[in-house]
């Protein structure tokens, strides 16, 4: 359905020179499928998701979504961003409709569709209230409500509860997964949190870091609903976990020098000025 | 007391309503265009850069003209009449008014353009209107309380030279005749007209603007 075939991204940058931001990646992701882009930071993951939405170009390569070329954004790929970015001069209920007033929907519909999603993120009782008064899980789940209304074959989630603790994380997860399994959309989703990709997808893409390549898939074969003590689960996080030690390596090395191990769990330097670390 | 005298017998006898009720109208309707020029000006100028090296920068020089610079050739091209205290109303306010637009519009976070270009919203009118212009609210209200000041300056300075009524040429009625108590009232009015409406007008809408967004601050009890 999505087919990512050997694309490239370079950066033109400010101080002059390019950044090679993604180097020949290749990805299929079928109808229905939640794929999970994993990686660490800086590592290219949400310009794939940019250039799958519409939103930059590509220099190499094809992205074709049901066989058709991307040419921009569009309302068949919705994108729920990190940042929510819902409207601020917007109700929640408005924000919600927003996608459906594009269509071209009546404004009674409108408002009906709108407050299902709301009610299915269960933000019911906030339905007019601005995005300022709310807390920072409610913002995404409407942001999400905004997205689900309009119905899109694909969703694009960009790391959205990045931002968000560890309880609203875990019932987000939750909800999202019913959401999925009600309504089988095609998903992919980007983070770099280990145990969120695990827990929710069918499939994880570890991807490689300067240049972004695609470095290794993982299938996960895990019942649903997934139960977090699943020992398939802890198998595929340590199988991912081993895969992204280099990759981590690679990244933290480039910070602080040459001689950080991750196995070894050693810092640089016992200098003479240090006060005794590692004691 | 000679300044009461005149305002009772202005407004009773004399055309001090008539003259205050055509100034405003006059500002109104300069206003309402300014502000629509203005803003559509500022727009082209924050979505297309040529035209904002090129002409933007003459509008900044513009806006250093003082509005009664203006007059001798708002009275050329439409001679002494209302039309020219219109024109130069309208000056005044149309330069800070681009300005301002383009700053919010520069200055609006660009997640709101890329939600609304995802969800089907497209690059051109609608994008305008349903997401823009909303996006950059306070600064454009910001735009109208400056825009308004000017316009009201702008208005006084024209009327005082052009034939008609109004609140300037009854100043100038006043100057000839040395009548203070006269020209007293008419600025005290205008002062008075000015600080109304901001206050319950421009400020209000402001206020409420801001709260809405979530910019008004906490409210320390």
């Amino acid at each position: 359905m999505i087919h990512i075939h050997q694309v490239s991204k370079t950066f033109e940058q400010r101080i002059g020179g390019s950044y090679k931001a993604l180097d020949n990646i290749s990805l299929t992701i079928g109808r229905g499928e939640f794929v999970s882009l994993l990686g660490p930071s800086g590592c290219g993951k949400s310009t794939v998701l940019n250039l799958v939405a519409g939103l930059e170009d590509h220099n190499e390569g094809t992205i074709e979504i049901n066989g058709k070329k991307v040419n921009g954004p569009g309302a068949d790929r919705v994108v729920v961003f990190q940042e929510h970015g819902l409207f601020p001069w917007l109700t929640v209920l408005d924000n919600v409709a927003f996608g459906l007033k594009q269509k071209g929907v009546g404004k009674k519909q409108r408002h009906e569709l709108a407050m299902e999603q709301i009610k299915s993120v269960h933000l019911s009782r906030f339905a007019d209230r601005y995005p300022h008064e709310l807390s920072g899980g409610m913002r995404q789940r409407a942001a999400i409500a905004r997205a689900l209304a309009m119905d899109p074959e694909i969703l694009l989630m960009d790391e959205p509860f990045a931002a968000l603790d560890e309880q609203t994380r875990l019932i987000l997860h939750k909800e999202l997964e019913e959401i999925w399994m009600r309504t089988r959309k095609t998903i992919l989703f980007i983070t770099h949190n280990i145990r969120e990709a695990v827990i929710l997808s069918d499939r994880v893409v570890v991807m490689s870091t300067r240049p972004g390549t695609i470095k290794k898939e993982f299938a996960v074969k895990a019942a649903r609903p997934r139960d977090s003590a699943d020992s398939v689960l802890h198998h595929v996080e340590n199988s991912i976990m081993a895969a992204l030690a280099d990759e981590l390596e690679k990244v933290v090395r480039e910070e602080t020098g040459d001689e950080y191990s991750i196995k070894k769990n050693d810092f640089p330097g016992t200098a003479a000025d240090s006060l005794g670390g590692g004691i | 007391m000679q300044t009461l005298q005149a305002f009772y017998d202005g407004f009773v006898h004399g055309d001090l309503l008539e003259a205050t009720l055509s100034s405003v109208r006059r500002l109104i309707v300069s206003f309402i265009i300014s502000i629509a020029l203005g803003t559509t000006l500022g727009f082209l100028f924050a979505r297309f850069k040529l035209l904002d090296d090129t002409i933007g920068f003459l509008v900044v020089a513009l806006q250093t003209i003082p509005s009664i610079a203006w007059l001798p050739f708002a009275i050329i091209w439409f001679g002494l009449n209302e039309a020219a205290v219109i024109f130069i109303t309208t000056l005044g306010a149309t330069w800070t008014m681009a300005l301002s637009s383009r700053t919010g519009i520069k200055n609006i976070p660009p997640i709101y353009l890329r939600a609304a270009q995802t969800m089907g919203t497209g690059n051109g009118l609608k994008m305008f209107v349903q997401v823009m212009i909303p996006a950059a609210f306070p600064h454009l209200i910001n735009g109208v309380r400056v825009a308004w000041a000017f316009a009201w300056r702008a208005l006084v300075a024209g009327e005082l030279i052009a034939k008609g009524t109004g609140l300037g040429q009854l100043l100038q009625e006043g100057r000839n005749l040395g009548d203070t108590s006269l020209m007293l009232c008419i600025v005290i009015i205008i002062a008075v007209l000015g600080t109304l409406s901001d206050h319950f007008c421009f400020k209000r809408l402001e206020d409420k603007v801001l709260e809405r967004y979530g910019l008004a601050g906490s409210k320390t009890k």
